[in-house]
């Protein structure tokens, strides 16, 4: 089973591009386990259609510890089986400790048993590694491979490196690596060469670039992924391709985060220069 | 009266714990590194913590309880304890020189979100752990569970960390005890000698928990489970776990790294209990029961009869730790003893079942609960409805039975107030001899107290 985790700024798009990646995986005949770690919970709408989940911690409070499995995980689009994390409500508890909990009760419940068939489990997480919570899914080789999908823009890419600093801390104690940068494009002048200089400096590389698309914002209005929306739209082959791209992946590195000064020369040098 | 605030109204409560019967996981962590020779219990997390942990340990044992801590200050907090443990790995080992950190983290490392095998894999990487020294850790965030998870935890902690197949089997069997006292592990090893079985006992806190004076202050005292010991157990025969919420897991542990098979038993406690323990010593060791034990056996057996009639019938409410109580409540249903009321604050859903199994057809009236609310302020309600003649439990249950003037043995963890347990046993028959004059003790004293003047025996 390959274990993955998606991480990246708040609101560029891990969970659209996530499902997206997933109903490609799917549709190529893998059996495939979505987390969403995010107490907002809607990592697997596109895939549920709909915000359908009832989530593990609210499942915990409301039942006690005496869970079953099939409780917290529902099946969405083509048998993916989908759980949501969830969590506090804005500005009380800590989120980060709900993560920590429902990983570890989905163990005990035993989500990952063979009898499942998982070839692939992501994780998709909220924005930054704000706290040690959040970096639950790539610790004790929980996710593997980490994907950071990034745009152009500068609070998009720096972020990008603040969680390749999580990664590299994780990585020399277990076996966490960086997968590749996804570049979800916001049309950002030179966008596609900074990102494929950004992933050099980091050590790894761009595993897909994809275009911006007005598709997908109909997809999801229409509480779906673009592939099971409109198969035939280019904007599905694009995912398919990204998800060919991770399935054939095999360069996972330790990154080397930049310092601010160089990405912002990094910044300058294909954002201003023309 | 201090408790006359309670009421005999019983209502659902959601919430709120009164008078917990359970305490933190890591004064479990910390009891079970104690059992390890020459290891010295490390507490990742605040200055309080530890001292408490350690004050908890030292007023039941009444002797000086040793353990580091990461100190954590307001900037720990921020920014994670890992600055805190590399030092602390660093200073430990070039002060005190113990063979073993074994560190446990506390609710306020495990919510930031501290990942100690990172950090000491960094300890590790970075040469702070001298050569043939260890590192270990567990997890023992205190809102889950209770002082025997941690206990739990620190046990299989232990196991992976050490426990090694090789490709000679040992002819010896692993016993991996529950959470009891140093007068009993030293029971254990004595019923393993007279029975003729090799073993490796874990943990084992005989001459480290009740040493003689000797003028000298030991950092670390010569008892406790050697590191070869504890190596040695992945060749073992078999394992037996002495009662499942404390050794399960390590039991399991065990068996998947090292193919070692397991066996979990109540902890002897009581007639039928030590009668399993016993079968299961001499199935696991090959080995025949001697007559000794036959005859120790017999002695428990014979004041069970003589003094029946003093216990007959007699309510009890017992309160404490699953392992602990569950072949207690049976020994007492054994000995025609009624326990009518069982709170425990650990949580675990095959205590209820355990209970049913034991108290249906012979005290079908029993009420039974365990988890955060099974607390003492249920079962002092339960008795001011409906009261006991005894109650069984630990120093916490003093003030119930001044209250309402019920006869009380203190038995489990803590006893602060009284000394004797970790000294005399309560294990295998012999301790079965201590329970039932503990017991009777208190309920003789109780009818001489009362006796009308006519009534009072010299002989009884």
């Amino acid at each position: 089973m390959r274990k993955i985790a998606i991480y990246g700024k708040g609101g560029i798009g891990k969970s659209t591009t996530t499902q997206n990646t997933v109903a490609g995986l799917v549709e190529a005949g893998f059996n495939v386990k979505v987390v969403g770690c995010d107490p907002k919970a809607d990592s697997t709408r596109l895939l549920l259609g709909g915000l359908a989940q009832k989530t593990v911690l609210d499942t915990l409070r409301e039942e006690g510890e005496d869970i079953d499995l099939e409780d917290i995980v529902k099946i969405g689009y083509g048998g993916v089986r989908c759980v949501e994390s969830g969590g506090p409500e804005p500005g009380v508890g800590c989120a980060g400790r709900g993560i920590i909990t429902s990983i570890n009760l989905l163990e005990q419940l035993g989500a990952w048993d063979e009898k499942y068939k998982i070839d692939y489990t992501f994780y998709d997480v909220l924005g930054d590694v704000v706290c040690g919570g959040f970096a639950m899914p790539i610790r004790e080789g929980k996710a593997e491979e980490i994907y950071i999908v990034v745009s152009g823009e500068m609070m998009a890419m720096y972020a990008a490196n603040n969680i390749c600093k999580g990664i590299s801390k994780y990585a020399q104690a277990g076996t966490v690596r960086l997968g590749g940068l996804i570049c979800n494009s916001r049309k950002v002048d030179n966008e596609r060469e900074m990102i494929e200089e950004l992933a050099r400096q980091l050590g790894t590389k761009m595993i897909h670039f994809v275009p911006r698309d007005n598709m997908v914002q109909r997809a999801e209005i229409n509480r779906k992924t673009v592939i099971e929306f409109d198969p035939s739209h280019s904007q599905a082959d694009e995912y398919r391709a990204l998800s060919k791209a991770i399935n054939e992946n095999t360069q996972f590195v330790i990154p080397k985060p930049l310092a601010m000064e160089e990405l912002e020369t990094l910044l300058i040098d294909f954002g201003i220069v023309n | 009266m201090l408790l006359r605030h309670t009421t005999n109204e019983v209502r659902e409560r959601n919430a709120l714990t009164v008078n917990p019967a359970k305490t933190c996981q890591p004064v479990g962590a910390m009891y079970c590194a104690l059992g390890v020779h020459g290891c010295l219990p490390h507490s990742h997390g605040s200055q309080g913590c530890c001292s408490y942990h350690r004050s908890a340990l030292t007023k039941h044992y009444k002797e000086p309880v040793m353990a580091a801590t990461s100190s954590f200050t307001e900037g720990s907090s921020v920014f994670g304890g890992q600055a805190n443990l590399l030092q602390a790995v660093e200073t430990i080992f070039s002060v005190y020189d113990p063979e073993i950190i074994a560190v446990h983290s506390t609710c306020l490392s495990e919510t930031i979100g501290d990942d100690l095998g990172q950090i000491l894999a960094k300890a590790r990487d970075e040469g702070k752990v001298p050569f043939g020294k260890h590192v270990l850790a567990a997890s023992t965030p205190s809102y889950v569970g209770s002082h025997v998870t941690g206990y739990a935890n620190m046990l299989e902690s232990f196991v992976k960390y050490f426990a090694e197949k090789t490709n000679e089997k040992i002819r010896q069997v692993n016993l991996l005890s529950g959470w009891v006292e140093p007068s009993d592990m030293r029971e254990l090893k004595r019923i393993m000698k007279m029975m003729k079985v090799r073993s490796v006992l874990l943990p084992d806190t005989s001459d480290v928990l009740d040493t003689p004076m000797t003028g000298k202050f030991e950092m670390y005292p010569k008892g406790g489970t050697t590191i070869a010991e504890i190596v040695s157990m992945g060749d073992s025969m078999e394992t037996l776990g002495l009662g499942e919420w404390a050794t399960q897991k390590a039991a399991i542990a065990l068996d998947n790294q090292c193919k070692v098979p397991f066996d979990i038993i109540d902890i002897p406690v009581g007639l039928r209990a030590t009668d399993r323990f016993i079968q299961a010593l001499a199935k696991a060791g090959r080995v025949s029961v001697p007559e000794s034990i036959t005859e120790e056996r017999g002695r428990l057996l014979d004041m069970i009869t003589d003094m029946h009639q003093y216990v007959y019938g007699k309510r009890v409410a017992v309160y404490g730790d699953p392992d602990n109580i569950i072949p207690l409540i049976e020994f007492l249903v054994d000995i025609d003893m009624k326990p009518v009321y069982v709170v425990s604050g650990t949580p675990g859903k095959r205590f209820e079942k355990r209970m049913e199994e034991i108290l249906k057809d012979r005290v079908p009236e029993a009420k039974y609960k365990n988890g955060p609310q099974a607390d003492m302020f249920l079962m002092h309600q339960w008795i001011k409805k409906e009261p006991v003649d005894l109650i069984i439990g630990n120093t916490y249950g003093k003030y119930i039975a001044r209250d309402e003037n019920i006869p009380f043995v203190r038995m489990g963890f803590p006893i602060l107030d009284r000394v004797g347990h970790s000294y005399f046993t309560t294990l295998g028959y012999v301790g079965g001899l201590r329970i039932l004059e503990k017991i009777l003790s208190v309920l003789m004293d109780k009818q001489d107290a009362i006796a009308p003047e006519e009534k009072f025996e010299l002989t009884m």
